[in-house]
């Protein structure tokens, strides 16, 4: 009887096996490191119709996050500011700038500009900005250090796990209500306060929602 | 099966230099994996909406409009009736000086306006009402010290007006600064022209050998 398959056919299935282990560990690998947000949305930093410097507005001349998204403190939604606000001082600094043609098109007619949104939360979670700083969660918790940012980009995963790390654990995250709005300080817990910043999470109230409702509604 | 390898080290490698690294800058939308509702058929503030026509979700407030629930008994502010409050002004029209009734110049009041001044006054007006914010090296024209006689002697409801609706170059405010809030950096704007004129007369005599007096 002649042969059907070669003598090196004996080493076949233990080849496959090998084979489908490497694969599916590879497969693994490469789901958990690129189907998450950490890769998809850390590091999205599209060009925006107007190149608003962050780096300079709120870091070199120390304009406060709040002078331009003045509702961050009383409403759930945090505004992109109306062309007003930029105009107050680019009626008169750079006020021939190209650049800011947009803006002043827009002071002139009321048409919005169009920002184009970087972290945009799924429609299904409700986020309230108020809460957050109110309590003592700084911007730069969920967004890095915008004062840094010469071009906008998305920094943290904003992913679900993230939001429960805080959530289950708000006195390692929480900062001096001075501190909120700068985003060079450290938490409580970084300078070594970590007990006055459990007291606070006790005296202020501060119980994060785990349930899926606190979120999810 | 040694190709069978070298293919799958190819995918690999392709698959690395297609898809990169995490964290790397990129100018495209993110993906979504799995979008299921991400996207409702519902508005949110500032979006962008296809059926009004002017493309925006935010609906402006037609002229006079009040919210409707409340009442004047429950909420005295909620038609803004008080001219002195919400306009600066006497019954007669001019303005009014001294704070408006209902708001009491605390401690804590003045905290908020110095808070308020700071965030949104300080960076044209100086941390000290001195004129010298932080905009004027960057080419914001002459913006008054608040440390001369003419601001000394102006009445509260004349600041409180200049805040609200601006004046000269300087735009209003009284989009983004509560009523309150506006009164809270007027009280604060004394409180910093005052200490501009401190003699040795207001510092206590068991803390003055501190100061070498």
């Amino acid at each position: 009887m002649s042969k059907i398959f070669p003598k090196s056919a004996n080493a076949l299935p233990l080849q496959i096996v090998l084979f489908l282990a490497v694969a599916g560990t590879v497969a693994t690998a490469a789901v958990t490191y690129w189907v998450t947000p950490k890769y998809t949305r850390v590091g999205y930093a599209p060009t925006q119709p107007v190149p608003f410097d962050h780096a300079l507005h709120a870091g070199q001349l120390g304009i406060n996050c709040v002078y331009c998204h003045t509702n961050v403190e009383k409403s759930e939604h945090s505004n992109v500011p109306s062309t007003s606000t930029c105009m107050a001082c680019h009626s008169i600094i750079k006020k021939d700038s190209p650049l800011l043609a947009p803006v002043r098109a827009s002071f002139e007619t009321g048409a919005p500009v169009p920002w184009v949104r970087i972290h945009k939360a799924p429609d299904y979670v409700y986020f309230n900005h108020a809460v957050h700083v109110n309590r003592g969660v700084s911007c730069v918790e969920c967004h890095g250090k915008v004062n840094e940012m010469q071009v906008v980009k998305h920094d943290q995963p904003q992913s679900m796990s993230w939001c429960l790390d805080c959530h289950r654990n708000p006195e390692l995250r929480i900062r001096d209500s001075k501190d909120v709005y700068n985003l060079d300080s450290e938490t409580l817990a970084a300078q070594g306060r970590l007990e006055e910043a459990i007291a606070r999470v006790h005296d202020w109230k501060i119980k994060p929602p785990q349930s899926c409702s606190g979120c999810h509604r | 099966m040694r190709y069978v390898w070298l293919a799958f080290l190819f995918v690999v490698v392709a698959a690395l230099s297609v898809l990169g690294f995490r964290g790397s800058l990129s100018t495209r939308p993110p993906l979504e994996v799995f979008p299921d509702m991400d996207h409702q058929a519902k508005y949110k503030p500032q979006q962008e909406s296809r059926f009004f026509a002017d493309g925006r979700t935010d609906r402006p407030l037609p002229a006079n409009v009040v919210p409707r629930g409340r009442s004047v008994e429950a909420d005295p502010m909620y038609l803004a009736a008080d001219d002195h409050m919400f306009r600066g002004k006497t019954a007669t029209g001019e303005f009014a000086r001294g704070f408006p009734e209902g708001l009491e110049v605390s401690h804590e009041f003045l905290a908020r306006g110095r808070n308020r001044y700071e965030m949104f006054c300080a960076p044209c007006h100086g941390r000290t009402g001195d004129g010298n914010g932080i905009t004027k090296q960057y080419g914001m024209g002459a913006t008054p010290t608040y440390h001369d006689d003419r601001i000394r002697t102006m009445a509260e409801g004349e600041i409180y007006n200049t805040l609200t609706n601006g004046k000269n170059t300087m735009m209003g405010y009284g989009d983004r600064l509560a009523v309150t809030d506006r009164w809270a950096i007027v009280a604060y704007l004394r409180a910093l022209q005052r200490a501009q004129q401190g003699t040795v007369d207001d510092v206590k005599p068991a803390n003055r050998p501190e100061l070498g007096l």
